[in-house]
C-alpha cells in the first residue's frame, strides 16, 4: 500500500464536503488556550549519522543490568544465556515467525511449540501444557478467570504474598468479570502463606486458591500441607511457579494443582528491560476446553508421517467471538522458541545443576549479607534463589548508595508493601554471580 | 422416521413430546448435525439446571467450529445423554435418536407453540 499524503487539493475537497472553510474549525470545540497555535515548534530536520549520534549520546545514560553487579529479581532474573541460544533463536524461520494463522504450513514452529509444551508438561508435571502466553501476571488472571468459569464461583483467593504486578493485572481482570479478589495473609516470621487464615477464609464461594512458589520474598510454599482443605473447599489449586526451581523441589503437578502458571524468562531469555517475558500455563485433562491460548498436538498426515496442528482453536476467538474462552489467541513464539532451545540444552541433568547451584549460591549469599553488622534476614521460611533482607537504614538508602558503586542492590519491598516494609530489600543471585561478588556486594552494605 | 411427536426451532434443535407428560427430550436436527461436521466434544447443563427458552444451555464443538446448543423451552434438566461423552459422534450417525442431549422438565407448557413442526421446519432450510 503506497502512503501518499493528503495534497492541498485533497484538503480542499474534504473541506469542501464538510461543508467548513478551514481545518482550524473542525477543532473549535477545543478551547483555544489548549490548542497550539501555528505549526508545532520542532527542530529543524537531522542528517541520519546526526541522529544516531544523539540516540547513542541518550543511551548512554542508561545503566544497563548488564554493566552493573546486579541483585535485582522479583520475577525477572539475570541468568547465563548460552550463545547457542541467540545464535539457533537468531535463525529467521524462528525470528520472523509469527503465531501462525494458517498453522499447518508451519511444520517447524508448531514442532517448536510442541517441545515447548513437552518441556513445560515435564517441568510441572501437568499433563497438558498450552503454546505459551505473554508473561506470568497474564497467565496468572487467565487462571483466575478459569477457576472461577469452571467452579460458577465468585471469590478467589490470593497471597498477601504474591508479586504485586501479577495482582495489578489480575485485579484488572477480575474487576470486569466481577470476580472478587481475597488476599490470605503471610506469617510473620517464615513469610510463607498463613494456612490458619486459609482455612478460615475457604468458603463454599471460593473457585480457587493462588499460591505462588516460591513466592515475591523469595520463600518456598508447601501447597502440599493444604491442598486438600482446598479441594475439600470444592475450590481449585492453581500454583504460579518458578521453573528452574522445579527442577530441585516438588512438582505442582506432584501436589495437586490444577492449574500451573509461571514465568519463563529465566529460561534462555534476556532481561529485556523487563519485557518481552514468557508467560507458561499448564493443566489437568479435565479443564483443557477451559485454557486459554493454542495448543498444539502431534498426529500423522495421510501417509503416516510425523505432523504437528492446531487443537482446540475452534474455542478461540476469531471463530467464538465473544464466546471464546479467553481474549488470547496468540502465543509467546520467539521468547517460547528461546526457552526450548535452552532446555534442550541444559537437559535434565544441566537443570537440576542449575538448580541446585542458585539455591547453594542464595544461601551463601544469605550467609554473607546476614553477617554485615545490621543486616538480617527477614524471613526464616526455605529459599530458593531469592531473599528479603532487613537493612539497618531504609532500604532506598541502601539500593542509592549501592548504585554510585556499580551495584544495583535489589528491590526495596516499600515501593509495594508500604512504610512497613521501609527497611526491607529484596535480594537475588543466579548462577552468573561469584563469590568475589558477594565480597564486593557486602563491602558495600558494610560501608555505614 | 416418525416426526409426528416432534417440533423444530429456528435454531435447528428438535423437542420429542409426549400428551401425557411435560417431559420432553431434546436433540439437533440431521441437517444441523451434517452443517456442524465431525462433532468431538459436546459440553451438556448439568442435571437439575434450570434453562430458560433460546438461552444458550451446552456447546457442540465441531473439527472446525463450535456452536451453542439453546434450549428449546425453558425447564429443569432431568437427564442428560452420558453416552456423548465418549461418543460425541453419535450426534452425526443417529441425530434424531442416539444422539439426544438431555431431557428436558418442561416449566410452561405453552411454550411449545412457539416451535414449528416437521414441514415448517424443512420448509425454512429449503428441503421441502
Amino acid at each position: 500500500m503506497p502512503y501518499t499524503y493528503h495534497t492541498d487539493d485533497d484538503r480542499k475537497e474534504m473541506l469542501q464536503r464538510l461543508g467548513v472553510e478551514s481545518e482550524d474549525q473542525l477543532f473549535e470545540q477545543i478551547p483555544s488556550a489548549y490548542r497550539i497555535p501555528g505549526p508545532l515548534p520542532l527542530a529543524a530536520g537531522k542528517t541520519e549519522p546526526e541522529t544516531m549520534r544523539m540516540f547513542a549520546e541518550i543511551a548512554e545514560k542508561n545503566r544497563p543490568a548488564a554493566t552493573m553487579l546486579s541483585f535485582l529479581g522479583g520475577g525477572i532474573y539475570d541468568h547465563f544465556v548460552p550463545a547457542l541460544v541467540r545464535h539457533l533463536a537468531g535463525r529467521p524461520e524462528f525470528m520472523t515467525a509469527y503465531t501462525p494463522y494458517q498453522a499447518e504450513v508451519s511444520q517447524g514452529t508448531l514442532q517448536v511449540i510442541f517441545e515447548f509444551q513437552s518441556h513445560i508438561s515435564r517441568l510441572t508435571g501437568m499433563p497438558v501444557a498450552n503454546a505459551s502466553m505473554y508473561d506470568a501476571a497474564s497467565a496468572l488472571a487467565e487462571a483466575t478467570l478459569m477457576t472461577a468459569k469452571i467452579t460458577g464461583r465468585g471469590t478467589v483467593l490470593y497471597p498477601a504474598g504474591l508479586n504485586p504486578r501479577y495482582l495489578a493485572v489480575m485485579k484488572r481482570y477480575a474487576t470486569g468479570q466481577g470476580i472478587s479478589l481475597q488476599p490470605v495473609p503471610f506469617a510473620a516470621g517464615s513469610g510463607q502463606l498463613d494456612t490458619n487464615a486459609l482455612r478460615a477464609q475457604l468458603s463454599p464461594d471460593v473457585a480457587g486458591l493462588i499460591v505462588q512458589t516460591p513466592n515475591y520474598f523469595g520463600v518456598l510454599e508447601q501447597p502440599w500441607t493444604y491442598e486438600a482443605d482446598v479441594h475439600q473447599a470444592g475450590a481449585l489449586l492453581v500454583a504460579c511457579v518458578d521453573p528452574i526451581s522445579l527442577a530441585v523441589f516438588r512438582q505442582p503437578g506432584a501436589y495437586g494443582a490444577d492449574i500451573v502458571v509461571g514465568e519463563g524468562q529465566s529460561l534462555g531469555n534476556d532481561m529485556n528491560f523487563g519485557g518481552p517475558l514468557l508467560g507458561f500455563m499448564a493443566c489437568g485433562e479435565p479443564f483443557v476446553r477451559q485454557m486459554p491460548g493454542r495448543i498444539v498436538s502431534a498426529t500423522r498426515d495421510v501417509d503416516g508421517r510425523e505432523a504437528y496442528v492446531l487443537t482446540l482453536q475452534t474455542r478461540e476467538q476469531h471463530i467464538r467471538r465473544e464466546k471464546a474462552t479467553s481474549n488470547i489467541c496468540t502465543n509467546q513464539g520467539l521468547m517460547a522458541t528461546r526457552a526450548t532451545i535452552y532446555l534442550s540444552l541444559l537437559g535434565e541433568t544441566g537443570l537440576v545443576e542449575l538448580g541446585r547451584v542458585c539455591c547453594e549460591r542464595a544461601h551463601r549469599l544469605a550467609e554473607l549479607v546476614g553477617g554485615c553488622p545490621g543486616f538480617a534476614l527477614r524471613f526464616d521460611g526455605p529459599f530458593f534463589r531469592e531473599f528479603v533482607v532487613r537493612c539497618p537504614k531504609d532500604a532506598e538508602a541502601v539500593v542509592k548508595a549501592a548504585r554510585g558503586d556499580g551495584i544495583l542492590a535489589g528491590i526495596p519491598l516499600s515501593r509495594y508493601f508500604g512504610d512497613a516494609a521501609r527497611r526491607d530489600l529484596l535480594v537475588a543471585t543466579t548462577e552468573k554471580h561469584t563469590e568475589a561478588d558477594y565480597e564486593r556486594f557486602c563491602s558495600v552494605l558494610r560501608k555505614d | 422416521m416418525e416426526f409426528e411427536h416432534m417440533l423444530f426451532t429456528s435454531e435447528h434443535e428438535w423437542v420429542r413430546f409426549d400428551d401425557e407428560s411435560d417431559v420432553v427430550i431434546v436433540g439437533i436436527s440431521e441437517y444441523a448435525a451434517k452443517e456442524l461436521g465431525d462433532i468431538v466434544f459436546i459440553e451438556l447443563p448439568k442435571l437439575g439446571a434450570d434453562v430458560d427458552r433460546s438461552e444458550a444451555m451446552g456447546t457442540i464443538e465441531a473439527v472446525k467450529t463450535v456452536a451453542d446448543l439453546f434450549a428449546p423451552v425453558s425447564g429443569t434438566v432431568v437427564e442428560v445423554n452420558t453416552a456423548l461423552d465418549g461418543q460425541p459422534e453419535l450426534v452425526n450417525k443417529s441425530p434424531f435418536e442416539e444422539g439426544w442431549f438431555v431431557k428436558l422438565s418442561m416449566s410452561d407448557r405453552s411454550e411449545l407453540d412457539h416451535l414449528m413442526d416437521h414441514d415448517a421446519y424443512q420448509n425454512m432450510i429449503g428441503e421441502s
